[in-house]
């Protein structure tokens, strides 16, 4: 009997080895226990934003989402990833064509150090540009009397997540050109391509995948960060309030389902970054596998 | 266009990988570089393409110093090992890439660049395939769409990276073969590296064997083959048994066999060991001595499978002989294992190096 | 006769120039202020900040919730690595993308809805308060919500590792006698200790310094249920600077300690695999 059900749930991957099957007792216990868990930390989570959002209703719920201070912390958030995002992923070409195509003394370190800001916690992230661009800073002070704000304004805010952000799309982007290997690259400038004709029309198109990639995660962790922009933004409403830090004041103020309203468009564009992450991933995975030296259809038919 | 290559030396750390070439390449001619991995020949082709830059040394094209100059003013054609098509471009665009990106000047008008292309793609007998990717190739084609690329811009000299080396023995042979016929249509200089000797002594006007990043011998198939000039070539090219020897007041011995077989190659014989080599279908058996040449040995194995008939042997001191003879000669002898025979040299046909 | 120091492809010059200016900026330049600021605030201050109760009581917490979470993690996510690569059930594929959710999911989302989830009403709270255990508000809920945002990283550098691994050594075993137990304990558990051991690192370091998720579900009680990043935030709000830049000095010197512990353990792990 148990066989039967194993083959519905807990068949395993691999049907060509059956001597490496476990007993259907094991899969069943492990897939129950992986539900249970992921149940517990994520999917029970998850249906409980929507869940609380319309917790009074759809009226209040679109009442949350649509009014003027709830459409500012839209925009600022769509603003700050529309800096942020270029900026580090142009940083991330740079970075993985220098990285993957030349030797160069100090190239470890170099990648140690482009790799920091993810060991940095955000509170400590957001606390750096206040300790460097605070109104009691000699370099803020000096841009507070031409009448520059960055802490507790919107440019401290794009600041910090451009910071919080910064080695996301240079991490994807590296190990894809490293991939590609540098003959098509070679074999442009053999035939006459300058640099940025090389770079436009051979490299570019070789690491779309790679570079897509990074800018979903960029993306999805620019709109979503909420440690290090809390600190930077002096929780002004209406004026310096992300979508994640709006979440934060209206929970404070006991608005529990408007808050939830607010944070349910997190949600839906966490799912919708997850899915493009399914989605890119596998073809950057794919494009990794494939970049090993070419075989030719006989071969790969013998 | 003539290379001229001089005191070209080149080092990858401690590694050195090549050690004071120095090389003529002759307008119109086609050189392989022959040599196992490691031997230098890809970074030789790679200096002369301009893809490295030799520690010392200088690289001349028709009389003129090309050392300092780039990869793109140098007008070379470059043909890489796992062909470098681009991977997105059909084939017509990769065929295309080269007249495309030339500075605004230069460049000819696209119709002029697609009947070019076109042009090229039945010459190598590709056109059907145009508007094809290249994965959707087999290797062979690929290989034949990365030549057309290289021809687009009609460089003065076409450098090949083991052109063929990833392909089936048959596409192979029939690529060589087209390639010669190519060769002799466009009468370009060409240089390609190969470790496979056939492919070298079939194609090759002359052939530069390479060692540990040195030049062994530089000849023609012919000269190579049958006259190799120290032992890594005789054992490099063509199967070959080897004998270690002595020579006494100019007579060559092995073990206590007198063998007379002449003086040793490359000048005045003198006392000491030396290397003895013959080629499998140098030897003759026989029956009985036949002269002072002759030594004993006993039948281990006969295949009778192939064109010829290989016999395995061990001469009367012990080293392993093998023996080509024809079929006529194998039903004449009646050999069978363990029988005892007489071997020996076909004349001057021993390469006798001192060591 | 140009020395071997020329460079075939271009842009070495302008892609170094632009990641170290950029760099420098972004990166460098703000990361060396906290060293400054900390340094101006004289070895004795900095002393009195990082050995005041609150601070060690704020340090026991963190490691201990962080150590705690990252070892339910541990155990939990080598499960979950092993039914997604060996397994096949109903929406496994999408069951395989949500994993990723912590890594998406704003904290300050995930914050609110762990504290809903886990309050004494909360969908999964109540049952707990029946068996007497409170979540929400205390220490077992700071637990919670670091498991939630570490729970991808040993999943996804084990899941990798168990994808490429070769089943022959399996089936090796097998012939050899072993059973599927020890078929796993002895075969296949060492091959994947490496990756469980980055996970964990990596988990535990970010649950160190985890702040949106924490600060919701914890209550911020000091001495109680207050974590280093909660510390911080407090310091700050109360603009003592000194104090937050202090503890700040010494969540990056943890920071740097874990970030080395998981480059030790990748170059020992591909030196132990290619010999």
């Amino acid at each position: 009997m148990f066989e039967n059900f194993g083959f519905i749930a807990g068949a395993t991957r691999h049907h060509h080895r059956p001597a490496l099957a476990d007993a259907p007792v094991v899969r069943i216990a492990l897939i129950a226990l992986t539900l249970i868990f992921l149940g517990m930390f994520l999917f029970i989570p998850l249906a409980a934003v929507f869940t609380e959002a319309f917790a009074k209703g759809a009226s209040a719920y679109f009442a949350a989402i649509s009014n003027s201070e709830a459409r500012a912390a839209i925009r600022l958030t769509l603003t700050t990833a529309s800096i942020a995002v270029p900026l580090n992923v142009a940083f991330g070409l740079a970075a993985a064509w220098l990285i993957a195509r030349f030797d160069f003394r100090g190239k470890q370190l170099l990648v140690t150090l482009i790799d920091l800001p993810f060991s940095v916690s955000p509170v400590i992230s957001g606390m750096l540009f206040v300790l460097l661009l605070g109104v009691r800073t000699p370099l803020g002070g000096w841009l507070a009397d031409h009448g520059i704000r960055i802490i507790f304004a919107e440019p401290g805010i794009i600041i910090a997540t451009v910071f919080v952000t910064f080695p996301i799309a240079a991490r994807e982007l590296i190990p894809v050109m490293q991939a590609g290997g540098r003959d098509e690259e070679e074999a442009a400038l053999v035939l006459g391509a300058r640099g940025f004709q090389m770079f436009r029309r051979v490299t570019l198109p070789n690491v779309r995948w790679g570079l897509m990639y990074g800018v979903v995660l960029c993306a999805a962790r620019a709109m979503g960060e909420f440690g290090a922009v809390s600190v930077v933004s002096g929780h002004i409403r209406g004026a310096t309030n992300t979508m994640p830090l709006y979440v934060e004041i209206l929970y404070n103020d006991y608005q529990f389902s408007a808050a939830f309203a607010v944070a349910s468009l997190l949600a839906m564009l966490a799912i919708v970054t997850l899915a493009l992450k399914q989605a890119v991933g596998r073809r950057v995975a794919s494009t990794i596998r494939a970049a090993a030296p070419a075989e030719s259809i006989e071969q790969k038919a013998a | 266009m003539s290379i001229e290559l001089r005191n070209i030396r080149k080092t990858f750390g401690d590694f050195v990988a090549l050690d004071n070439i120095n090389l003529d390449v002759a307008k119109g001619e086609m050189v392989a570089l022959l040599g196992l991995s490691g031997s230098g020949k890809t970074t030789l082709l790679r200096i002369i393409a301009g893809l490295e830059t030799p520690d010392a040394g200088s690289v001349r094209f028709q009389g003129a110093d090309a050392t300092s100059l780039s990869v793109r003013d140098r007008r070379i054609g470059f043909v890489f090992q796992h062909y470098a098509l681009f991977r997105h471009m059909t084939v017509f665009e990769n065929v295309a890439f080269g007249l495309r990106v030339r500075p605004r000047s230069t460049r000819p008008p696209e119709s002029e660049i697609r009947s070019r292309v076109h042009e090229l793609l039945r010459l190598v007998q590709l056109d059907f395939l145009a508007d094809r990717l290249p994965s959707a190739l087999s290797g062979g084609q690929r290989q034949r769409v990365a030549l057309a690329r290289t021809l687009a811009v009609e460089p003065r000299i076409l450098l090949l990276d083991e052109p063929f080396g990833s392909l089936d023995a048959r596409v192979r042979q029939e690529l060589r073969q087209w390639l010669r016929r190519l060769h002799k249509q466009l009468g370009i200089t060409c240089v390609f590296v190969t470790h496979d000797q056939e492919e070298a002594l079939e194609l090759a006007d002359r052939v530069v064997v390479m060692n540990a990043g040195r030049i062994e011998q530089i000849g023609t198939p012919e000269e190579v083959y049958h006259r190799p000039a120290n032992a890594f070539v005789a054992s490099f090219l063509g199967n070959v048994n080897l004998f270690h020897g002595r020579i006494e007041d100019g007579r060559v011995f092995i073990a206590d066999t007198c063998l007379e077989v002449g003086t040793a190659n490359g000048g005045s014989p003198s006392s000491g060991k030396a290397m003895l080599y013959v080629r499998p279908h140098l030897l003759e058996i026989d029956r009985a001595p036949r002269g002072p040449r002759s030594f004993p040995a006993t039948v281990r194995n006969i295949n009778p499978a192939g064109p010829r008939v290989r016999v395995e042997l061990t001469a009367e001191w012990g080293d392993p002989v093998n023996v080509d003879i024809d079929h006529e000669s194998h039903r004449r002898l009646s050999l069978e294992p363990g029988a005892r025979v007489f071997l020996h040299p076909k004349e001057d046909q021993v390469f006798i190096y001192q060591i | 006769m140009k020395g071997a120091s020329r460079r075939v492809l271009p842009g070495f010059g302008l892609t170094l120039g632009f990641t170290i200016a950029y760099l420098s900026v972004i990166v460098l330049i703000p990361l060396s202020t906290i060293f400054f600021r900390s340094a101006a605030l004289g070895p004795a201050d900095f002393w009195a900040v990082i050995s005041a109760p609150r601070t060690l009581a704020a340090c026991r917490l963190s490691f201990m919730a962080a150590f705690a979470a990252a070892m339910i993690n541990c155990v939990f996510g080598l499960a979950v690595a092993w039914t997604l690569v060996r397994y096949e059930f109903p929406m496994r594929g999408i069951v395989d993308a949500m994993v990723d959710l912590p890594f998406a999911l704003p904290t300050s989302v995930a914050g609110i809805t762990l504290t809903a989830i886990y309050a004494s009403n909360g969908w999964i709270g109540r049952w707990f308060v029946l068996l007497g255990i409170k979540i929400a508000f205390a220490p077992l809920g700071i637990v919670a919500a670091l498991t939630f945002v570490g729970l991808p990283f040993v999943v996804r550098t084990v899941q990798p590792v168990l994808e490429e691994i070769d089943l022959e050594l399996e089936e090796a075993a097998t012939t050899l006698g072993a059973n599927r137990l020890q078929t796993f304990a002895r075969v296949t558990l060492p091959t994947l200790m490496p990756a469980v051991l980055t996970g964990f690192t990596l988990a535990f370091a970010r649950a160190i310094g985890e702040y949106g998720s924490v600060v919701f579900i914890s209550g911020n009680l000091p001495m109680k249920t207050e974590v280093l990043p909660l510390l911080i935030m407090s310091k700050l709000e109360q603009f003592d600077y000194g104090g937050a830049t202090a503890i700040g000095v010494l969540m990056l010197a943890i920071s740097f300690v874990l970030l080395y512990g998981v480059n030790s353990i990748q170059k020992w792990s591909a030196r132990r695999l290619a010999a």
